[in-house]
């Protein structure tokens, strides 16, 4: 539940964001980070910008949650 | 790549022969766990070192009388219940929030937010938001609690549940048959918190604390720097995940929680009361306060079910242990937290770690 994904502030009005992370956006709020700015990579959590990320980093993750997403959907996994 | 993995398992390898015993180190992060399943790790590891998933899955570690309480504020038809996804599967008094005939609608909500325009949105019900969660979660509540405040939004309140994640490591470690010898701690928690708020479980218990990411190069590197302080005999505190996670973490975050909340001492699913480990709200936010509006105070309850997720929690059993996983218990038919909760152990070990583990 913990679990904060990489995202991109694609809008911004004061603290009213949209974000886009691989393609999904959503609205989202940049309250408990004032310094985010339009274009910025931040960490999301429960609608909520908490950190910012660079790109390398939010790749990543992007990557894995890619990588879970898939495995989640392969029918005959071997490990479960 | 394979250089650092095998430096990492070099680490390993060598405290275990070092120490000439197990070597037990918890993680405190559902998405740990779940990481830690599913790349395989737990299985490639030397064989006198275990992985223990402890307390790290917010819904596996609300209490049964908070879940009750839940569903008792859903019988009543002049509320709206908003919740994380995470909470309505949790088995309570009669059934979940899936499965009981409620009176109250019940919505799930991805952010506070969302509770918080439900009010807008829904004059004539009183919108009570279920707010689970650690120290990740927890400011998300206490923005919308602050604007309602300043909106005068009268219909909408909160049920308190969050958690902090320092008091139970250290409830944990307080425990005599305690068998920890670090700790791999969260990283989305400590976004918020920053990694020098474990710097007390150094000093205070003389165990390593390594703050790793969740990709798998993370998790192996933290564990293989907990081992190469457990060799060396000097516990330290020490973040890997720089990339997010700086010492003082998000002031900001850490602002609003203390303008909102006050830590008080909470019931936790398996370790019982802890000092100072819940968020309350404080005195000036009292009337979104839903324990204070419905004058409902949460009471230990005994759990008959024969679940030892308490245990699973706490580190001292796995969960193939527990008589009902597998049979009675699955995530189709959970009885215990553990196993609703995707990040939960017993639901990781039951998706990935059945086979692997035999």
């Amino acid at each position: 539940m913990c679990l904060a994904i990489p995202a991109r502030i694609v809008e911004l009005d004061r603290d009213n964001a949209v974000v886009d992370a691989m393609g999904n956006r959503w609205r989202a709020k940049t309250t408990l980070l004032p310094e985010a700015k339009l274009g910025d990579l931040v960490l999301m959590h429960a609608g909520f910008a908490i950190s910012l990320v660079d790109e390398e980093e939010a790749r990543e993750t992007w990557q894995l949650l890619a990588e879970i997403a898939d495995f989640d959907q392969t029918p005959n996994k071997i490990s479960g | 790549m394979l250089e650092r993995i095998n430096k990492a398992q070099g680490l390993m390898d060598a405290a275990c022969k070092k120490m000439g015993r197990q070597i037990n180190i918890m993680e405190v992060c559902g998405t740990h766990t779940v990481a830690i399943f599913r790349s395989g790790i737990k299985s490639n590891l030397p064989k006198q070192m275990k992985l223990l998933s402890g307390p790290g899955c917010p819904v596996c570690v609300t209490d049964q009388g908070y879940i009750d309480i839940v569903l008792q504020l859903a019988d009543r038809d002049d509320l709206l219940i908003a919740t994380y996804g995470d909470m309505i599967r949790v088995p309570g008094k009669g059934g979940s929030l899936e499965t009981k005939q409620t009176k109250a609608n019940i919505k799930v909500v991805l952010s506070s937010e969302d509770a918080l325009q439900l009010a807008k949105d829904n004059p004539d019900k009183t919108i009570v938001f279920i707010a689970v969660g650690f120290e990740t979660t927890a400011p998300a509540t206490a923005v919308v609690v602050k604007e309602a405040a300043e909106e005068n939004i009268k219909n909408f309140c909160i049920l308190s549940g969050h958690k902090l994640v320092v008091p139970a490591m250290r409830a944990l470690l307080s425990e005599k048959n305690n068998n920890i010898d670090g700790f791999l701690c969260p990283g989305h928690v400590s976004v918020i918190i920053g990694f020098g708020a474990f710097a007390e479980i150094v000093e205070d218990f003389d165990r390593p604390c390594v703050v790793a990411g969740f990709e798998p190069l993370q998790i192996i590197e933290g564990l293989g720097e907990i081992c190469r302080q457990l060799s060396a005999g000097k516990p330290e505190l020490k973040s890997i995940y720089t990339a997010v996670v700086t010492e003082k973490g998000n002031t900001a975050a850490q602002k609003i929680i203390d303008e909102c909340f006050e830590p008080v001492d909470g019931l936790w699913r398996g370790l019982g009361k802890i000092k100072k480990s819940t968020l309350q709200l404080k005195d000036k936010y009292s009337q979104f306060d839903a324990f204070k509006r419905f004058d409902i105070t949460e009471t230990p309850v005994e759990d008959t079910s024969g679940c030892r997720c308490g245990e699973v929690l706490s580190g001292l059993i796995e969960p193939p242990q527990c008589a009902l996983f597998e049979k009675s218990c699955t995530p189709q038919a959970p009885v215990g937290p553990c196993m609703v909760s995707s990040e939960g152990a017993c639901a990781a070990w039951f998706k990935y770690g059945r086979k692997r583990q035999k």
